[in-house]
């Protein structure tokens, strides 16, 4: 079994008597875009900035493409494939955008040989093309991002952590970094997205943690986390009360029959039961909740308090 | 090696932001003023005499102590302000964040820091010191008896300064790292002072005060080293037959450090720049 891309297990970071991260277990598949969603102050940058050893957990490990938090000089050599875009993204001003991603070549120690290729290919897919020899200092915020992008794509890293990637982009930008992200799923690297944007995560991401007051809440594939726990079938010809064993209540509505109460895997044989009663079946619905409603309800924010 | 990455890093951010060219423009400018100064040694006269070459080389001497303590100066406070914003201003901006990602140990960080900002102390320091006793050697052919060991007691200065201010950088911002260095920099030479004048009257006490702040911040201790190898031996002779009494001068020293206090002076910076490593290492980014 190939090891996970992110593990993390009762990871746990406190600032005095404040705790960021209460716990976290993770397990982020290889080849997963694996979206970290929460609300502002929900740990989510705390917990980028302890996977990378920017900051130092209390208790707890991790382990990055393998490499644990506790031994050192192997979480430094798994760095070498992780590209990281940080929240506060601020790169030297006084440098060329073409001079800092040389620089980070440099840092991940990538063979000489490979650099203006890398840098090339980087600077096209961020869209910095043509202004690679101005300064960093004369970028909008947006360009920056775009730089940090970049950097963080450089030398085809196995796994790319990206802090609110987004924050500073308009919506062109946006749905570029999208694409970037699609693009990196294709050729099978991890990505790892923090972000409290929910259609962002709804639309790259195929797997979810929801994280709150420094503990995950909820995780999982969307389906899984998203599932509702009733079906609307569309069919002729069924009998009353036929399908009431199936689910805690059956309604009628004109065509279809709501049932109520229903876990996801009994829905084969709700339809099976449908078909052996010699009914026919045109239309299977079943429900989900929207992204929001269930990020909502989970934080308890539903009802309007 | 990362270390030597962010070396190159601190000189080519130094250059680029013209800071260099600043201090090249400004010890131009000292240096021809001085230089200007110098030249005006030998048309002085007493009693409408023309001093002679031997008053014009003693007051020379004595001058030049001075002008070397501007520039000591200079070296010094130059040194804590680009070591006291070095990690915390790279931390506090963000800027070390994708850095400190990339494969390497923070006491790689801090070493390149540290690699690179002693570069840069050493080769002003160097050049500055050398362009302006060649431009007093031209202008009253006056050269201190040994400058290459003077240049090397200033540099040590710089050096002790710059590994200070880069430990308190580790922790505190720029401006309270670099206010905190000035002051004990300026309390170090004072003390000197005040051992000096323990001395002066034999009061064992007070010479300790001294003493201890030569060893806890050793910048005192090397400039009194500097100045020893600035003074002609005719000034040596004449304030060693005054006794202890010059001992208080801050402009003067009667002899060379020990050689144990320079392998002090090495192990302090040693210990400090671990320190600062050691810091570093458990510094959240």
């Amino acid at each position: 079994m190939t090891e996970a891309a992110l593990r993390t297990a009762d990871l746990t970071k406190r600032y005095g008597k404040i705790g960021a991260l209460k716990g976290l277990t993770l397990d982020v598949p290889r080849g997963a875009v694996f979206g970290f969603l929460g609300p502002n102050g929900a740990g989510k940058t705390t917990a980028v900035k302890l996977l990378l050893g920017l900051s130092r957990a209390t208790s707890g490990e991790a382990w990055v493409l393998g490499a644990p938090l506790s031994d050192a000089r192997r979480h430094r050599e798994a760095r070498r494939r992780v590209g990281y875009l940080p929240e506060l993204f601020r790169y030297q001003g006084w440098l060329t955008s073409r001079e800092v991603l040389a620089l980070h070549c440099e840092l991940m120690r990538l063979e000489r040989p490979r650099w203006a290729a890398e840098i090339d290919r980087a600077l096209a897919v961020v869209g910095l093309a043509g202004r690679e020899r101005d300064r960093v200092s004369t970028y909008s915020k947006g360009m920056q991002q775009r730089l940090g992008l970049g950097c963080a794509l450089l030398g085809h890293p196995d796994l790319v952590l990206l802090d609110e990637p987004t924050s500073a982009l308009d919506p062109v930008g946006r749905h570029d970094v999208r694409e970037i992200i699609r693009e990196l799923k294709g050729d099978g690297v991890t990505v790892f997205l923090n972000s409290h944007l929910l259609s962002e995560v709804e639309q790259v991401c195929d797997r979810v943690a929801i994280v709150d007051e420094g503990r995950v809440i909820a995780s999982g594939t969307f389906d899984e986390l998203l599932a509702g726990d009733s079906v609307r079938v569309r069919v002729t010809g069924l009998p009353d009360g036929a399908l009431a064993s199936f689910g805690a209540q059956v309604d009628r509505d004109g065509d279809w029959t709501v049932i109520r109460g229903i876990r996801g895997d009994r829905i084969p044989d709700l339809i099976a039961e449908v078909v052996r009663l010699g009914a026919r079946v045109y239309a299977v619905e079943p429900a989900h909740e929207s992204l929001e409603d269930r990020f909502l309800s989970l934080l308890g924010k539903d009802q309007g308090h | 090696m990362a270390t030597f990455t962010i070396a190159k890093l601190v000189i080519r951010e130094v250059v680029r932001r013209k800071l260099i060219l600043a201090l090249l423009a400004l010890t131009v400018l000292a240096v021809a003023l001085t230089g200007w100064g110098f030249s005006r040694i030998p048309t002085l006269t007493q009693r409408g005499v023309p001093i002679g070459e031997d008053q014009v080389k003693l007051i020379a001497s004595q001058l030049l102590i001075l002008v070397m303590f501007m520039f000591g100066n200079i070296i010094a406070l130059s040194s804590v302000f680009i070591a006291s914003p070095a990690l915390s201003g790279d931390l506090e901006s963000g800027v070390a964040l994708s850095m400190l990602a990339r494969p390497i140990a923070r006491r790689e960080y801090v070493l390149g820091k540290w690699l690179g900002l002693a570069g840069l102390v050493i080769a002003y320091a160097i050049a500055s010191i050398a362009v302006e006793l060649v431009a007093i050697q031209i202008a009253v052919g006056y050269l201190p008896p040994r400058p290459v060991e003077f240049a090397l007691f200033l540099v040590g200065r710089g050096i002790v300064l710059l590994t200070f201010a880069l430990l308190l950088s580790t922790r505190l911002s720029g401006m309270v790292g670099g206010v905190i260095a000035l002051v004990l920099y300026g309390m170090a030479w004072l003390l000197g002072v005040v051992g000096g004048l323990g001395a002066t009257f034999g009061n064992e006490t007070i010479e300790r005060v001294g003493t201890v702040s030569k060893l806890i911040l050793p910048t005192d201790g090397l400039w009194r080293g500097a100045v020893y190898h600035l003074e002609p031996a005719i000034v040596l002779a004449g304030a060693n037959a005054a006794g202890p009494a010059a001992a208080a001068n801050p402009f003067y020293s009667p002899a060379p450090p020990p050689l144990a206090y320079l392998v002090w002076c090495v192990f302090w910076i040693l210990g400090v720049l671990a320190l600062a490593m050691l810091s570093f290492r458990r510094r959240e980014a």
